[in-house]
């Protein structure tokens, strides 16, 4: 595998409508096994990006540390970013996001990220509502370290190991709905056609948008036995709906073959558009969400696409009343009240 | 009454006051504390108090001295007693011709009986059902008679306590009536019960010029404000909380929008101590100054997060209050004792930038010094303060600010400089010498500048690496920096007068250590002394202990962690130290320090005899 990364450009490379190619919103080549799930998460960051019209060093990119958390090296080079501490990238991701409301932020974790060592930090990122994209690259097992079962890997099921999983694992969608997400998904790498919908919404998305994507492990858990892999998943996918993101001002042109289908506006007035398969239900419904993904499981099946959505959660600035302004940019002029309170202050403690 | 030598004496005296938490003596006693302060007097305060709500014993030593000399004092003269359960202790405790003030309400036990000191009872309970009927006004009450009753007791100036009720009660006038009438209920009982009985006087004097008095942890939010910290994260621990309580309090007060009504600054309370130094690193790899406090327990959770703020260097301030370890040890008791676990803080090869004040001016500045430390240097740095300096009050030369200071930010690329860039711009690279590199901010400019920040090995474009040489060039250009930080780092206080023999002190082991030079002096055995003040050591502390012959390093730990740090760092032959160790959780005294000096063997025999 070659580490070196053409720098060619097209001359008549389409542009989006800010003058980037899709080759700026592009990374370091990818050091992850062929065929990785997450390798397609990252293309799927790209063109949603892309499409959205972002300039790609106004977004910060910030992991923890596994196989997910390499991938923010392979897209957006031209944004910073921070591979950070096991477990941890919630409480970064706080601080950056404190430090400059006005960038966008993408947090990258997986499963033994976020359900075992940062369950504490993932936790408390969606109480806090952090205007921020937290993606789980979830391949239901550990696969820097080779193979070991994770915190999402389903009860019996086997990874290359071949010892059936003996413990309960956990929902993450599940609990970002319990704890109080605004914008709650779960799609699969192999589907880019629901990912990058979902992507796109949840940039949109003012406050915590929590996306949950079943990525296989083709080196270690994509066996037969293992709920995590290709087959397995490909076979057992129940969408939600199939998801459309229609941007402000955009015409819908979504046909509307027999009036299932459901809109979320969001805050800027773009539309994610639902057509939804059977299960009739209101997304912003936290009640129906839950019951949706048991109803579905019960089934022996994967709930995907945009399973609940809620724009009028105010985000941690907004709870906690800060400036407009973002707070790395005030100057000691705005911040320092100056030799001229010091009589009054000293006055105090006499 | 027993006939026996009752203590006389002029503003030098310790006073204890044994209390029940929870009862509100907190504020009584340290109305009496403000009292002597504002009669010109120099008076410390030490709150011995349980990690406990309500109901446990809690002690509020307050040293009055006149020659300035404000480190603990062993030994109390007076004890004011309403806490039944250590009355016994307390009895026992008091320095042969002191004085006992109870509440005689309820007859001392019959085995408390001391022929060398004098009983000075004041009915306060029952004075106080006699006066007041809401028994949480009884409670509060009996607190202010005792104040009252011991102001007449020391002859102290009365309008002076009706002046500061006053003050305290501006915004709440309908209690001054009140606390007057009650202060003053004390204050004739005693009159009318105990005319000449106290030989202790309190006596207006002018030592006190433009001081002021504070807690060190009000010190360190304020210099948090003041030197422009915007984002704080944290996790309420003993006896840090208060310097993020103070932080918020005058950013209430200082940083709010007047248009908008909307925050300058953002405080978030994490879930653990883990997330409070992330969010910390977070805000300062973003571009905004950011801080935190916490105390032992949270520095061993927050290691792995120094770690990475070393290796990637990010800038960070943290303000550790240290308590008494190890583990969760004497929570409300002081110590030293996190010296080692904070320069050395994480695994693999670190070292940490440690500010150490002495008192609550010193934790304003060492607060907006370790702001622009942290950003110049682009690594952690801790200032070491600890729960004696942090949550007791402390007189000290007033905060000062000079309006021409400007934020060090440090080494970063803005905009404008990175479009002029010609040459490729290296995140970890040393372009002049001092082993600090230029970092971006994130959102700065849209084709260069951006890098990845890793705490895996990188090169110095910041591209992970595994090639030995690299990472190892990378790692001694850390310690270029370090050179560099020696430089920088506020430098110790010396005092020499070319002695032979020195004393080695730091933080709040300073003020006992200069008493006990003092007493030492007037014997005949004068030291030279240097106050420790930052690690990295520079040149001055190594010089001064090359040029001492014996010296003494009084620390209030078991382990003698600034002289390991000395000997580890210096490469000095350890037997060149002579330890004084204090570590039972209470501030150190001079006292101490000089039994322990006569105690070494190899002192001279004229010091020996020294009292």
């Amino acid at each position: 595998m070659s580490y070196l990364k053409s720098s060619f450009r097209h001359p008549n490379a389409k542009v989006n409508d800010i003058g980037f190619t899709k080759k700026d919103y592009e990374g370091a080549l990818s050091t992850l096994c062929a065929g990785c799930g997450h390798d397609s998460i990252s293309a799927a960051i790209v063109e949603s990006y892309f499409a959205m019209n972002i300039e790609p060093h106004k977004v910060a990119k910030i992991s923890g540390i596994g196989c997910s958390s390499k991938t923010p090296t392979y897209f957006l080079g031209k944004a910073h970013g921070f591979n950070s501490v096991h477990g941890r990238m919630p409480s970064v991701a706080t601080g950056a996001n404190m430090a400059n409301r006005d960038l966008q932020y993408i947090g990258v974790s997986g499963d033994g990220d976020t359900a075992s060592i940062g369950m504490g930090q993932f936790a408390h990122i969606v109480r806090r509502n952090l205007n921020i994209i937290y993606i789980v690259m979830n391949n239901g097992c550990y696969g820097l370290t080779k193979g070991q079962d994770s915190a999402t890997t389903d009860i019996g099921s086997a990874s290359k190991k071949g010892a059936p999983n003996q413990f309960s694992s956990i929902d993450l969608c599940q609990m970002a709905l319990q704890l109080g997400a605004g914008y709650v998904a779960r799609s699969f790498s192999g589907d880019k056609n629901q990912l990058v919908p979902l992507i796109k919404g949840a940039i949109e998305h003012q406050g915590f948008a929590f996306i949950d994507v079943i990525s296989p492990c083709v080196t270690f858990n994509n066996t037969a036995s293992s709920t995590k892999g290709y087959e397995y998943v490909r076979d057992h996918l129940e969408a939600t709906g199939t998801i459309d993101f229609v941007p402000h001002r955009q015409e819908l042109k979504i046909k509307q073959p027999d009036g299932t289908s459901k809109e979320v506006e969001l805050h800027d007035g773009s539309k994610l558009v639902l057509q939804k398969n059977k299960n009739d239900y209101d997304l912003t419904s936290k009640r129906e969400a839950m019951n949706n993904i048991e109803t579905v499981r019960e089934q022996e099946k994967i709930l995907t696409g945009l399973i609940y959505a809620n724009k009028d959660f105010p985000d941690t600035h907004q709870k906690i009343n800060t400036v407009s302004k973002p707070l790395n940019s005030l100057n000691k002029d705005e911040l320092c009240p100056g030799s001229g309170i010091l009589d009054t202050l000293n006055a105090g403690f006499r | 009454m027993t006939t026996h030598n009752n203590i006389k004496a002029t503003n030098d005296f310790v006073i204890r006051f044994a209390n029940i938490n929870g009862s509100g003596s907190a504020s009584a006693n340290n109305l009496f504390t403000k009292v002597v302060f504002r009669l010109g007097i120099p008076v410390s305060a030490k709150n011995i108090f349980p990690s406990n709500i309500q109901g446990l014993p809690t002690w509020f030593e307050v040293r009055i001295n006149e020659d300035g000399y404000l480190g603990r004092r062993e030994g109390y003269d007076f004890i004011v007693a309403t806490n039944g359960q250590t009355e016994q202790k307390d009895y026992h405790e008091l320095l042969p011709g002191g004085y006992y003030f109870y509440d005689s309400s309820r007859k001392l036990p019959d085995n408390l009986k001391r022929t060398d000191i004098t009983e000075i009872g004041v009915p306060l309970t029952n004075i106080c059902n006699e006066n007041y009927t809401d028994p949480r006004l009884r409670q509060i009450f009996k607190n202010i008679i005792y104040v009252g009753a011991i102001a007449y007791l020391f002859d102290m100036d009365f309008s002076v306590f009706e002046d500061s009720i006053k003050s305290q009660f501006a915004k709440k006038e309908k209690l001054i009536a009140p606390n007057i009438k009650a202060l003053k209920l004390g204050y004739d009982y005693a009159q009318a019960h105990y005319a000449n009985v106290c030989g202790l006087k309190i006596h207006r004097r002018d030592c006190i010029k433009d001081k002021i008095m504070m807690e060190g942890n009000t010190a360190t939010g304020l210099g948090a404000v003041f030197g422009g910290a915007t984002v704080a994260g944290w996790y309420p621990i003993t006896p840090s909380t208060s310097v993020i309580e103070a932080f918020e309090m005058y950013c209430k007060k200082f940083r709010i929008d007047e248009e908008t009504q909307r925050n300058k600054f953002a405080i978030v309370q994490a879930e653990d101590e883990l997330a409070a130094i992330g969010i910390v690193i977070g805000a300062t790899w973003n571009g905004a100054r950011a801080f935190t406090a916490t105390s032992g327990p949270g520095v061993s959770l927050m290691s792995e997060f120094l770690g990475l703020a070393y290796f990637a260097e990010i800038p960070v301030f943290l303000a550790d209050i240290q308590r008494s370890g190890p583990s969760t040890g004497m929570p409300t008791r002081t110590q030293q004792s996190d010296m080692l676990a904070a320069a050395y803080a994480s695994h693999g090869d670190t070292k940490h930038v440690l500010l150490i004040p002495s008192d609550p001016k010193e934790c304003f500045e060492m607060t907006v010094t370790g702001l622009d430390l942290a950003e110049r240097l682009q690594t952690p740095v801790i200032m070491m303060s600890d729960l004696d300096l942090g949550m007791n009050i402390h007189v000290c030369d007033p905060i000062e600010w000079d309006d021409n200071r400007l934020y060090d930010r440090g080494k970063v690329l803005d905009q404008s400089a990175l479009e002029e860039k010609q040459e490729r711009w290296g995140r970890y690279l040393d372009v002049d010498g001092d082993g600090i590199p230029y970092r971006t901010i994130p959102g700065t400019h849209p084709k260069k500048g951006a890098f990845f920040t890793r705490g895996s090995s990188h090169d110095e474009y910041a591209v992970y690496t595994e090639d030995g040489t690299v990472y190892a060039k990378g790692m001694e250009r850390l310690l270029v920096k370090w050179d560099t930080a020696k430089n920088i780092v506020p430098k110790p206080i010396i005092k020499s007068k070319n002695k032979s023999s020195a004393i080695i002190y730091y933080g709040t082991s300073a003020s006992a250590s200069q008493e006990a030079n003092d007493m030492l002096t007037k014997a005949g055995h004068q030291f030279d002394e240097m106050c420790i003040k930052s690690f990295p050591f520079g040149k001055e502390v190594e010089d001064f202990i090359q040029s001492h012959d014996t010296i003494y390093v009084i620390e209030q730990n078991r382990d003698a962690q600034m002289k390991t740090l000395m000997v580890n760092e210096l490469g000095i032959d350890p037997n060149k130290f002579n330890e004084i160790l204090n570590f039972d959780g209470m501030p150190i005294t001079a006292q101490y320090i000089v039994d322990n000096i006569k105690k070494n063997p190899n002192q001279s025999e004229s010091l020996k005899v020294v009292k």
